[in-house]
């Protein structure tokens, strides 16, 4: 019993996975999408922590980036518009033995499903969250979303965009009992895959926004940031990111940034221009509603029954004793 | 009874209580009593009390709470009555009958309300707090005396009680305890146990100090001796000897037990009138068997919250109403799409739009059947009595489980809050769910494998090695690979189909209730199934061929119907949504818009199915349906 045990250790201890066991369907986002950089990482990521791919679950909800889970060989639920985020804290509630994975979009999370994006970081629930915010509606084919730039003209704006875009980030850091906040951006994989995996090893509802291109629909967009990399402001810190010495030489708008301070996060959060990049906000001490709602007792059917006929007994009406 | 010591010190001098005996009680089948008040007068708890000492005496006992659609209604309101409506029998009560028998009310304005809504007897007795007539403000004085007045002109019985006087004598705030002065009142009326009622005052208020539970019970006995000293009248209800336990509860609390005893680990609701009672007892109590509610921050987010928690593993239910059903459609054609097993609740309340929050009705029965865009298929079963709210839930989570569906389960506002017991249920852990599967699938094991002859196909939960696939909204193959293939959508389309027959064949033929042919057939589904069969066996008893059929499965519908309605001269649903009534103007053959059952059968069964139905908002009663089955048996000879 006991070699056997230990051998079940050693197994699970030598583990190792490739790549290619996350690799699920071929992706059809176009050429280019910044939704590949993503996948990328979310791949070498699962493979760089060892995830069993039976434990790991990637859900969505509709557009582009939703088609993520497919991409992927692991468990995955490709569910409605705007509903990932309850669906993912579903699957959390039920089974905390399982890594929680959500991709939603820009119209996705911050449009049909803000409601749910609100709660969901009130929630704190144990999930990384990417939001592939690309600016636009891209599967429908060119519509604004609330993270279309004021004036940019979309198939539902031909005159411009009407309104002053959604910052996702100040929203979200307005929200009570968030405790993860980051930004990345595609054209820096390096840092799309440490923000990611910082993402993953904080416990709690992470929230990652992930600019990316769109280069069917909005193609030059963000070329004004291509072209200047000081327009990226990289926030560095020891409990935040650490850029390699090849990516400070290219990005040398840095600024050291201890991301435990809320009040702070939120102004960096609400300058746009220049893009910040890391991790915006980091509060490992939110309680987790999975955990305050947790439910320790193993549910056999004595204890159910205990639990039933006490309930039972309140209600019940016994039949009188004989006179 | 001998409760004579207790009688010993009437209230007033000259009212000393008759030793050894009482007035001669009239003994009565059944009777119809009422209590209304202002909200927060207590007549609800008056009355669950009644039906509980009632059902302890062994009496068959059905209580409906009358509810007020504002929280704190303007006080001596018509609108604002507030109370419970308690049927009394000898025999088992299913329903909550006809017209009061006997009314108490705390104002006359609530109880104008109940006349309003033909509620009342023709010539009822009437118990009225008279602390009105000298009300020092002249306005509601002479409101009280102008009713009083009409109501007497009218016909009806008014007795005038200075409730408020004779409990002012025990307690500070006679606001608080007139109830309790009215219960025992009630109790002596009705020659009800006093020790039963001194227990049951007690049970209410167990979690009170024992100084509250000493006052209540002081008004209590207060109340049984002004009724046994200066009401001239008492009846009995013979009640048989209670041979077995019972439990009393309303049908949202049945739900709720319901869940607990299925083995489901999580609720998943949005508040919602009538449905959140049922979430509430819940709250309470789900933790002690290990499950969880969880309050999502809409009615959709409840859906996808109950169907992740399926995904993963642990089969869950979200409960709702109408307007919240409704939001929920999206989520539901997912959970079909993907052949995820959920529960459904939805208890039944008047619409369409916000309509009646608190009032009953069946509308909702074609949205459970085809409601979500698409072919999306699910079960869709009824409840038709307390006891059946919770043993439907068992069994729907089983269906839920089995055949990987979404199973609706339908209730209303009559059922959510009315009483009536029903055998203690034994425990089995039958009832329960398996433990979530983590075994590793077959390896090439494909997602959705199914049969060809059930459409069933072996559902994969993530843990399970080898079993790893995307689930997806969008049309699928076996593998659950988007496919946009007409052959594999077609596919896909008749598998989900064929699962509800595969289910159809396992159900049983309802029994028809009377005789096995006749000239005509009563179908009804859902809270009615009681009201229906009482006035069937009254026409029964008058020789006429009349027999009723109650549905509990209405997707899919068990076989056996058609050899039914084969067998009678005529059929007709009666049910609580709209239908058009043939005898308007406009209205024909090629118009008419049926009842949502009448419409299932008659497109099933290409029978001609008529139908008649009520939307008042209250439960139909036998006497109506009593006049609607002779009119249709006159109108059969024509």
């Amino acid at each position: 019993m006991t070699t056997r045990a230990h051998e079940c250790l050693m197994r699970m201890y030598e583990e190792e996975h490739n790549l290619e066991e996350y690799q699920g369907s071929i992706p059809r986002w176009c050429t280019g999408c910044g939704d590949n950089a993503i996948l990328t990482a979310v791949q070498r990521l699962c493979r760089d922590e060892k995830l069993r791919p039976e434990k790991t679950v990637f859900v969505s909800g509709i557009g582009c980036s939703s088609r993520f889970p497919h991409y992927m060989k692991t468990y995955g639920f490709h569910g409605i518009h705007g509903r990932a985020l309850p669906i993912a804290e579903g699957i959390r509630l039920a089974r905390p033995d399982l890594h929680v994975f959500v991709n939603t979009g820009d119209g996705d999370c911050c449009s049909i499903g803000a409601a749910h994006w609100v709660h969901a970081i009130r929630y704190n629930m144990n999930l990384t969250v990417m939001v592939h915010d690309n600016h636009i509606y891209g599967l429908t084919k060119m519509q604004a979303s609330p993270t279309t730039p004021k004036g940019l003209r979309s198939k539902t704006t031909p005159r411009g965009a009407w309104l002053d875009a959604l910052n996702p980030l100040t929203v979200t850091l307005g929200i009570q009992n968030v405790s993860f906040v980051a930004q990345a951006v595609d054209w820096i994989p390096e840092l799309v895959y440490d923000i990611i995996s910082r993402a993953f090893h904080h416990k709690g509802c992470s929230f990652v926004r992930i600019i990316q291109r769109c280069p069917e629909f909005l193609p030059n967009l963000f070329d004004p940031w291509l072209h200047d990399p000081n327009r990226t402001l990289l926030l560095t810190h020891e409990k935040g990111l650490h850029v390699s010495p090849a990516l400070g030489k290219l990005y040398k708008n840095q600024q050291e940034y201890d991301p435990t301070d809320l009040n702070r996060a939120r102004e960096i959060a609400s300058v746009e221009d220049p893009i910040p990049v890391g991790i915006l906000y980091h509060n490992p001490e939110v309680p987790c509603y999975e955990d305050v709602r947790a439910i320790t007792q193993l549910r056999t059917p004595e204890f159910i029954q205990r639990g039933l006929e006490t309930e039972l007994d309140k209600f019940t009406v016994w039949p009188q004793a004989a006179d | 009874m001998n409760d004579t010591t207790a009688l010993e010190h009437a209230t007033e001098p000259g009212t000393a209580s008759r030793a050894g005996g009482a007035k001669p009680a009239i003994t009565l089948a059944e009777h119809v009593i009422e209590i209304v008040s202002d909200s927060g007068e207590g007549a609800q708890r008056c009355g669950q009390s009644l039906g509980a000492i009632a059902a302890r005496m062994g009496n068959g006992v059905w209580t409906v709470e009358i509810i007020p659609a504002e929280i704190q209604p303007p006080a001596r309101s018509i609108e604002g009555a507030s109370g419970n409506r308690i049927r009394i029998g000898s025999r088992r009560v299913t329903n909550g009958g006809n017209e009061a028998d006997l009314v108490v009310a705390f104002n006359e304005q609530v109880l104008l309300g109940r006349v309003r809504e033909r509620e009342l007897k023709p010539g009822c007795i009437i118990l009225l707090e008279s602390m009105w007539r000298d009300h020092p403000d002249a306005k509601i004085a002479a409101a009280y005396r102008e009713t009083c007045d009409r109501l007497v002109k009218e016909g009806y019985d008014v007795r005038e009680i200075p409730m408020e006087r004779e409990c002012k004598a025990l307690v500070a705030d006679p606001r608080r305890g007139k109830n309790m002065f009215v219960l025992g009142m009630l109790c002596n009326l009705y020659s009800l146990d006093l020790q039963l009622a001194r227990d049951q005052v007690a049970f209410t208020f167990g979690n009170k100090e024992e100084k509250v539970i000493k006052a209540n019970v002081a008004l209590l006995e207060a109340g049984f001796r002004w009724a046994e000293s200066r009401l001239d009248f008492k009846y009995r209800v013979p009640a048989a000897r209670v041979e077995e336990p019972r439990i009393v509860v309303n049908g949202n609390t049945a739900i709720a037990l319901g869940i607990l005893a299925s083995g489901m680990e999580v609720c998943a609701m949005y508040p919602i009138t009538p449905a959140t009672s049922a979430s509430h007892y819940l709250s309470e109590v789900f933790e002690k068997v290990g499950g969880v509610v969880h309050q999502a921050e809409d009615e959709i987010a409840a859906c996808a919250f109950a169907i992740g928690a399926s995904y993963a593993g642990k089969c869950a239910v979200t409960i709702t109403s109408g307007p919240g059903y409704s939001l929920k459609q999206e989520a539901l054609g997912l959970a079909v799409m993907c052949e995820i097993p959920l529960v459904v609740v939805n208890v039944q309340r008047g619409g369409p739009s916000t309509g009646l929050p608190t009032k009953a009705e069946q509308g909702d029965l074609l949205a459970a059947c085809f409601g979500s865009h698409g072919d999306a298929p699910k079960v869709v079963m009824a409840v038709s009595s307390i006891e059946d709210c919770f043993y439907s839930i068992i069994t729907a989570r089983k269906i839920a489980e089995t055949f990987n569906v979404v199973v609706v389960v339908l209730s209303d506002a009559n059922l959510a809050t009315s009483q009536q017991p029903f055998p203690r249920p034994t425990f089995s852990e039958a009832w329960l769910a398996p433990p979530v599967d983590q075994s590793p699938a077959p390896e090439g094991a494909k997602p959705y494998d199914w049969d060809p002859l059930t459409g069933l196909a072996r559902r994969f939960v993530p843990g399970q090695p080898h079993g790893m696939h995307t689930l997806t909204g969008l049309a699928h193959d076996r593998l659950s690979h988007v496919a946009y293939d007409p052959e594999i959508n077609e596919e896909s389309l008749r598998h989900r189909s064929l699962k509800l027959a595969a289910l159809q064949k396992t159900l049983k033929t309802p029994p028809v209730f009377g005789g096995e042919e006749g000239d005509l057939l009563v179908i009804g589904w859902g809270s009615t199934q009681g009201a229906i069969e009482e006035a069937v066996e009254r026409l029964r008893a008058e020789g006429r061929r009349v027999s009723s059929l109650h549905l509990r499965f209405l997707q899919p519908m068990p076989g056996g119907i058609k050899e039914i309605l084969e067998r009678f001269k005529q059929a007709m649903t009666i049910e609580a949504n709209w239908c058009d009534n043939p005898e308007d103007a406009l209205i024909d053959e090629n118009n008419r818009r049926y009842s949502a059952l009448a419409m299932l059968l008659r497109a099933r069964y290409l029978a001609d199915v008529d139908c008649w139905s009520e939307v008042r908002g209250q439960p139909i009663k036998p006497d109506a349906i009593y006049r609607v089955i002779s009119n249709k048996l006159v109108q059969g000879r024509r």
